[in-house]
């Protein structure tokens, strides 16, 4: 279809010839680079989205290399050692820059949920979840949930200790699920216990299954967002000054204004992330934890168990239930909070009364709230990383209680709370 | 563009036989679903792979646990002293279900002992909980480490489930079950088959 817009930019030599052929490549160029325009006022929490896409290309090319050498098969080789968790440190060891590829992938999981935490976080304190972009939100909450997915999936094929009782622990959950819960986690399995099925079907989601679907996620994402234009730390819309060839007057185009700003950016990711490559690969033992570094032993489960890092605020989540509430067993409990916990992120849109959508403008009550929730965040992970005493699930207790409250009380403070005005056009 | 028609416009036939048409092809797309969702059930291989294991205790001194694989899950044999025995007596009290009344063992398991022979445990070694594996506490008092009226028993790492040593689960503990007992018969006097009995023939 060629276009009718008469202020289409007309290319000659090859780009012509291309573009009589191909348009939608340059309407592309066009509508999401050259021609999008970004507020001006971005600040340094809105680095976390492009790098976001920066950490997936890397673990999708990395993922590819480590494919090519990786087996995943639990069957024992002739030394007696799962040939999985054999073909993981033969990577480490004996492919060239195996070692390398592999700490870039493990790693890159760790820096994924990082950057994903921070762009969410973002998303929280400048309202980037409100009319018009609940739908922006939404999608990013599925990438989100894929995303655990992704790693609990990845987690178990080096087939070490942590792998198999990490798995061992979540499928368990679903059994949890009443009536159909038992069979479900055999299904997921595909054997009685965590076995060579097991590890073959995981192999099959993480590679292909998950990361197709993520990246269609990651594109609904960016068009739904493109297509409603980006918020900004003023929570303001820009689109409401328009110059007379109707760009937003705080706009600036994409490229090349914030795709520089996002290679600096890049840049500065890549040096702390080469950084922790080269002389933290493990992360002292959050990134890759030393259990892992023992092939799976289905009869002996190491003495304290613990979820990779990006997953321990759940996991506390999880613990804290200790109570049957209406005749609910404690450890569905667990299960439904949980889920409830990563989910409830989605009802941001609508649990949000407030008539300013930036943290800058709004009340106390919602920046001490917000304060609130991020320290019982960060309180459930840590505790999720040790072994439970009854004061630390104590501890823990408390902070579910909070990190629900800051959600479900969240009507009603957002609607007493003492905003000042929004300014009508954006400032520094 | 069409929407702009009237209503009256719209050939009711037609749009009948799409929508049939559309129905049936959707119930054609869920039933292609149907091998894709069974391929991942356990497999015949996988089935098949559950054959009851046999068990010689008669090395197995009292007071001491010995392991074997059944259906890849471990299940522990525990030669219970006299002194064992007489702690489930103190337990009773401290445990959720200390009568085994839930069915987490077979019928002849259904006891104080929860066992054939009071002195031979048979239990599935998999916390009911989440699945991970208890580790043995048989020291009693404060020396486990866990309490000082310990009576000896299992402590799941995971989550801190405590259970004696019928594998009977403590109170207020994650989880909601004693340890499974399997199906299992004695051959003589020293011989356990795990995962037959004389009921079942075979599991």
């Amino acid at each position: 279809m060629a276009s009718t817009n008469p202020n289409r930019p007309v290319q000659t030599g090859l780009l012509g010839w291309v573009d009589d052929r191909f348009p939608s490549a340059f309407d592309f160029y066009r509508n999401h680079l050259a021609e999008y325009y970004a507020p001006k006022n971005f600040n340094f929490w809105y680095f976390f989205g492009s790098l976001a896409l920066l950490v997936l290309a890397n673990q999708i090319i990395t993922g590819i290399f480590l494919t090519m050498h990786f087996k995943p098969d639990a069957s024992l080789n002739a030394s007696g050692v799962p040939v999985a968790f054999a073909s993981v440190e033969y990577i480490m060891r004996d492919v060239p820059w195996g070692w390398l590829i592999r700490y870039m992938h493990s790693t890159g999981a760790s820096a994924f949920f990082i950057v994903v935490y921070l762009h969410m976080f973002r998303g929280m304190m400048y309202g980037s979840y409100r009319k018009p972009r609940e739908l922006v939100w939404i999608f990013g909450m599925l990438i989100f949930l894929l995303l655990m997915a992704e790693g609990f999936f990845g987690y178990l094929l080096p087939w070490g200790q942590m792998s198999f009782w990490g798995a061992q622990v979540i499928i368990n959950l679903f059994s949890a699920i009443p009536w159909i819960g038992p069979d479900l986690s055999l299904w997921v399995r595909g054997d009685y216990v965590i076995g060579d099925a097991t590890l073959n079907r995981f192999f099959a989601f993480h590679v292909i299954a998950v990361p197709l679907a993520l990246v269609g996620l990651v594109v609904a994402h960016i068009l739904a967002l493109h297509d409603v234009g980006s918020n900004n730390p003023d929570g303001i819309e820009i689109k409401k000054h328009k110059d007379a060839n109707g760009i937003p007057l705080d706009g600036v185009a994409f490229h090349p204004y914030f795709t520089i700003k996002d290679i600096m950016g890049s840049v500065v990711f890549l040096m702390v992330f080469s950084i922790i490559i080269f002389f933290l690969p493990e992360g002292g033992g959050y990134f890759l934890e030393y259990n892992n570094f023992i092939p799976a032993d289905p009869f002996k489960t190491p003495p304290h168990i613990a979820p990779v890092w990006y997953f321990t605020p759940y996991y506390s989540i999880l613990r804290a239930n200790t109570v049957a509430f209406f005749g609910v067993d404690a450890k569905l409990w667990g299960v439904i909070m949980m889920g409830a916990a990563v989910l409830i992120f989605t009802l941001l849109p609508w649990l949000d009364r407030s008539p300013v959508k930036s943290i800058r403008y709004k009340g106390p009550i919602f920046k001490t709230a917000l304060a609130i929730f991020v320290v019982a965040f960060l309180i459930l992970g840590y505790l999720g990383i040790l072994p439970p005493t009854p004061g630390r699930t104590a501890v823990s207790q408390i902070c579910t209680v909070l990190y629900f409250a800051f959600f479900l009380l969240m009507p009603v403070y957002t609607k007493i709370d003492k905003c000042k005005p929004e300014p009508d056009r954006v400032t520094k | 563009m069409s929407s702009d028609k009237k209503v009256d416009d719209v050939d009711c036939g037609r749009r009948r036989l799409l929508v049939a048409t559309s129905a049936v092809g959707g119930v054609a797309g869920i039933a292609a679903a149907v091998p894709f969702v069974a391929s991942m059930l356990p497999s015949e291989r996988a089935k098949s792979a559950g054959a009851p294991v046999e068990a010689d205790v008669s090395k197995l001194q009292p007071g001491q646990m010995m392991t074997v694989e059944w259906r890849g899950k471990p299940v522990w044999i525990i030669h219970r002293s006299p002194e064992m025995l007489e702690s489930l007596k103190k337990t009773d009290a401290e445990v959720s279900d200390p009568k085994s009344e839930r069915p987490n063992q077979p019928d002849y398991a259904k006891n104080e002992m929860r066992s054939i022979k009071p002195e031979y445990m048979v239990v599935v070694g998999i916390c009911t909980h989440l699945g991970c594996s208890p580790s043995e506490k048989f020291k009693t008092g404060a020396e486990s480490g866990i309490d000082p009226a310990w009576q000896g028993g299992f402590l799941c790492p995971c989550h801190g489930s405590t259970f004696d040593l019928a594998g009977r689960v403590y109170k207020s503990k994650p989880a909601p079950d004693n340890l499974v007992v399997p199906p299992y018969k004695f051959v003589g006097d020293t011989k356990i088959v795990i995962g037959e009995d004389t009921e079942t023939k075979g599991a």
